[in-house]
């Protein structure tokens, strides 16, 4: 059997371990057009802030791709699946034949059309390359503008903060963080991040950049020295596209991870899932989701039945040595908690928990993560344990002897 | 595999093990070099106290392991079944603290990383820490 990977990050690796499972013969190649050994992605920050060195970045050991038996074709892009003839086409004009292939694009960096744009010279902050381009460019006193206040783009600015620079960030919503959080817990994260010199302008966005300066909507001018664009991501869709699968917001697959091409598998950024917890159809670009339906697809391609099932939004990540865990959806009846230092949401619908954000304190936040996922009863726990905080108290003893393995008798 | 159980009827939240295992992962000589330079060593197992009931939780190096699953740095592993973090790949990101569904990774937040049970492996000859110090024999390592 050839199996064929495009792709070399968390839905890539998650692929190799569930081929190999099964499959310990068969031949793994990797294509990628990035040059590295398999990386962590969301790394990169941390890499640039000079908390990772060189040497951690990467995701597997060294050996990684001899143990398992992958061959690997990397820093060439793939241009055409050729599904007539069963085959991926590098830029080189090169041709690798598959029996089973998988499509792991991931995303690209979404830079929205701004007046100007053009004759900007501008970074997005998506891969290693482009972290090491920041890096590079990077002088003390500089005045850093990144138009984004998502997930990557303060990823971005904590790392930058540990460099002598001056960082204003912006965003067309009203709040930071919108993707995982609420209002109220996003003041309290703005007010957390402006402590540490950031500076933000919300509400807003660029209608006028110029080589150092970005004139905004509402009528104020930000200079730079450094433009980082960090507005979001898109899939990258057009291979499966290309060939004729069905793509909609990204690539469209059944619980086997198989696309609508036969033996054209797709897992992780590139992919729609189904949010369980919205019982909706959402792009998850979530390091795990990407990982787990890797595995999942990585079995069905060596011939063993396996499903991706109960995949929900979720979200660990930190800022300045504060933590939110984040999980699910927040549509439902409110519970919600709140110190100087600490916010807590739980969401609840139809007797059961549907989502969370903690905020400052999430220790334990995965017993939540797994009520969610287990589409619990609320009648099974005790609710007042559950607001309390995440314990296995808040099980009835048979749930919890069933969870943690049974008593001593 | 041999992983530690506890006994929920005989735990008398004395929070001895939450100590032993501190004391037997911070790197210190014994429990008196742990605990002497201020800094409170991080335990990997956890005391639930409640009005009827009291019981330990630690690393149930389950099946689905979505800690290792979910890791985003590669730093946990498999070895011979046990959940394994390596403190230098770890970032502290907490997608583990996320993924766990028994709340059994903690942070140790002096060092940007998160600890969780080994079982002992690096430190200890046999016999978990936690196990060997409870009084009551509330904890156990066994095969079942």
């Amino acid at each position: 059997m050839r199996y064929v990977i495009i792709g070399n990050s968390a839905a890539a690796i998650g692929t190799v371990s569930g081929i190999r499972e099964i499959d310990s013969a068969g031949e793994i190649t990797i294509i990628s057009d990035e040059k590295y050994h398999t990386y962590s992605r969301p790394l990169i920050s941390y890499w640039l802030e000079g908390r990772v060195s060189d040497k951690n970045i990467y995701y597997r050991p060294d050996d990684y791709y001899e143990k398992n038996g992958v061959k690997t074709v990397l820093g060439k892009k793939v241009t055409k699946i050729d599904t007539a003839n069963k085959s991926v086409v590098l830029e080189d004009g090169l041709s690798v034949p598959y029996d089973k292939l998988m499509v792991a694009t991931g995303s690209k960096p979404f830079v929205p059309p701004m007046n100007g744009l053009d004759k900007v010279h501008y970074h997005t902050f998506m891969s290693y390359d482009s972290a090491k381009a920041i890096r590079s460019e990077l002088k003390d006193g500089m005045k850093v503008l990144i138009i984004g206040a998502g997930l990557i783009g303060l990823k971005a600015a904590e790392a930058l903060s540990e460099h002598n620079v001056d960082i204003t960030v912006i965003d067309m919503a009203d709040r930071v963080l919108p993707s995982i959080l609420d209002a109220r817990a996003a003041q309290k994260m703005q007010r957390h991040i402006e402590a540490h010199g950031v500076k933000f302008i919300l509400g807003t966005s660029a209608e006028e950049l110029t080589e150092h300066s970005a004139k905004l909507k509402n009528g104020s001018t930000v200079e730079f020295d450094m433009l980082i664009v960090a507005v979001g991501v898109r899939p990258n869709t057009e291979l499966v596209a290309d060939a004729g699968g069905k793509v909609e917001r990204g690539i469209i697959t059944d619980q086997t991870q198989k696309t609508s091409l036969d033996d054209i598998y797709s897992a992780g950024d590139c992919t729609v899932s189904h949010d369980e917890s919205s019982d909706s159809e959402k792009i998850l670009a979530l390091l795990p989701n990407a990982y787990m339906q890797g595995e999942v697809a990585g079995r069905n391609m060596a011939g063993r039945e396996s499903y991706y099932l109960n995949a929900i939004p979720m979200n660990a990540i930190g800022f300045w040595g504060v933590h939110i865990i984040s999980a699910g959806s927040y549509d439902g009846e409110e519970f919600v908690e709140e110190t100087e230092s600490t916010y807590k949401k739980l969401v609840f619908r139809d007797n059961r928990l549907v989502g969370y954000i903690l905020l400052g304190n999430v220790a334990r936040a995965g017993i939540y993560t797994s009520m969610i996922k287990e589409k619990i009863d609320l009648n099974e726990v005790d609710v007042d344990l559950l607001k309390q905080k995440p314990q296995m108290m808040m099980f009835g003893k048979a749930r919890r002897e069933e969870k943690l393995g049974g008593i001593v008798r | 595999m041999k992983k530690v159980y506890v006994n929920e009827d005989w735990c008398l939240a004395c929070h001895l093990c939450e100590y032993y295992c501190a004391a037997a992962n911070s790197g210190a000589a014994n429990m008196v070099a742990a605990f002497r330079n201020g800094k409170k060593p991080v335990s990997r197992i956890q005391v639930e106290e409640g009005d009827k009931v009291n019981f330990a939780v630690q690393c149930r190096h389950c099946d689905g392991k979505p800690c290792v699953r979910g890791c985003i740095a590669g730093a946990l592993s498999i070895v011979d079944g046990v959940v394994c973090c390596d403190e230098n790949k770890c970032v502290g990101c907490g997608t583990c603290v996320l993924s766990c569904p028994f709340g059994c990774v903690v942070f140790d937040e002096a060092n940007h990383r998160i600890q969780k049970c080994d079982l002992c492996l690096k430190n200890h000859d046999g016999e978990p820490a936690c196990v060997q110090g409870c009084p009551n024999k509330a904890i156990v390592f066994e095969e079942r």
